[in-house]
């Protein structure tokens, strides 16, 4: 490949990550709308509602901290869920930290842009540009528009009425969906089909006994059970465990 | 809830939020380097979001429910095996689940 066209296919990844990114931003900007809606109707205000986009920033965070007061939770709890549903952002880091390779206040930023939609997105593509433009303009865009959507959402409140009446909760249901689907097939794809439906039924099963949050997470100590005993994939890749296909790219 | 009461839980459970997604990024870089711990990081990922699809279709609080949420996730499935792009299936994720409530269902 000439120094050109190796240049050219670059760009064109880069080009292909933005506009996944865009994509995911505008989906993930507004179902939004509905966590705006759901705060407001749970009792907190406006500018706590705006708090919680800009500075807590991530979403299962957010719907499970506003659940917890809304049901008359104390703050403790409210606190504790937030954190407990936050954890998987810090299982992000190690995965995004050295596709960035930034230092100072850009790691500041990085860090709280690192969530499920970034992440899923800069890990996607091939290490380096591509990569990174995945998560930054994930990250840029998600953040600019949630919060433009939750402030929407927030002022609209009892008029938008019930969010499921537009279909809003099932948006959320489909965007993870989305989310993962990719994974099912990229390295580790047949583990982790299994790991998948084991984190389904786990987290269904212990719903009904188990505090909002901690079903998820149960399926995230399935995970690490699973990756740190499990014998090693023959599907895998053993060489570079980042190597994506081409055509595997634009379809998160 | 006080609204002191509130705020403070706001900014503390940002706080701590924030806090965890900072450790992660601080991780040293060299446990990626044993593929197992590369492979578990995957597959932790998988996991969540796994878990999230379920929860968030058919979860009500501690309960579970099927109702217009789950034959839009299978709309949504449908759509991604046909490689449609994320927000065409989240659209017709929300617009089937909108039209079937619109129609009676729960």
């Amino acid at each position: 490949m000439t120094d050109v066209s190796r240049q050219d296919a670059q760009r064109d990844e880069v080009r292909a990550a933005v506009r996944q990114a865009v994509s995911v931003a505008v989906a993930t900007g507004l179902y939004g709308v509905s966590f705006g809606a759901l705060s407001v109707v749970a009792g907190l205000s406006l500018g706590q509602t705006m708090a919680l986009s800009l500075l807590m920033f991530s979403g299962g965070s957010q719907f499970a901290f506003i659940g917890v007061v809304g049901a008359g939770g104390t703050a403790t709890a409210a606190v504790a869920t937030a954190g407990l549903l936050g954890v998987r952002n810090g299982l992000y880091g190690p995965q995004v930290a050295p596709l960035l390779g930034v230092h100072g206040p850009r790691r500041l930023l990085a860090a709280q842009l690192t969530i499920d939609e970034s992440t899923a997105v800069g890990t996607a593509h091939r290490p380096g540009p591509a990569a990174r433009a995945g998560f930054w303009w994930t990250g840029v865009g998600v953040f600019v528009l949630w919060n433009l959507c939750t402030l929407g959402g927030a002022l609209l409140g009892d008029a938008l009425g019930d969010p499921r009446r537009y279909g809003l909760d099932a948006a959320a249901a489909a965007a993870f969906l989305a989310l993962v689907w990719p994974r099912f097939s990229g390295p580790h794809g047949r583990l982790a089909r299994l790991v998948g439906a084991a984190a389904v039924l786990a987290a269904l099963a212990t719903t009904p006994f188990l505090p909002a949050g901690v079903p998820v997470l149960l399926a995230a100590a399935i995970a690490i059970v699973v990756g740190m005993t499990a014998p090693a994939d023959r599907d895998a890749p053993d060489d570079d465990e980042r190597a994506h296909a081409p055509e595997e790219e634009g379809r998160a | 809830m006080s609204p002191t009461a509130t705020w403070i839980a706001v900014l503390v459970g940002a706080g701590v939020v924030f806090a965890i997604k900072l450790v992660g990024h601080l991780v040293p870089e060299h446990w990626l380097a044993e593929p197992r711990v590369a492979r578990t990081a995957a597959l932790v990922t998988v996991a969540l979001l796994s878990a999230l699809v379920a929860v968030q279709a058919v979860a009500h609080g501690r309960e579970l429910v099927l109702d217009a949420r789950l034959p839009a996730l299978a709309v949504a499935a449908v759509a991604l095996a046909l490689r449609a792009p994320f927000v065409v299936v989240v659209i017709l994720a929300a617009a089937t689940a909108a039209l079937l409530r619109a129609l009676g269902m729960p």
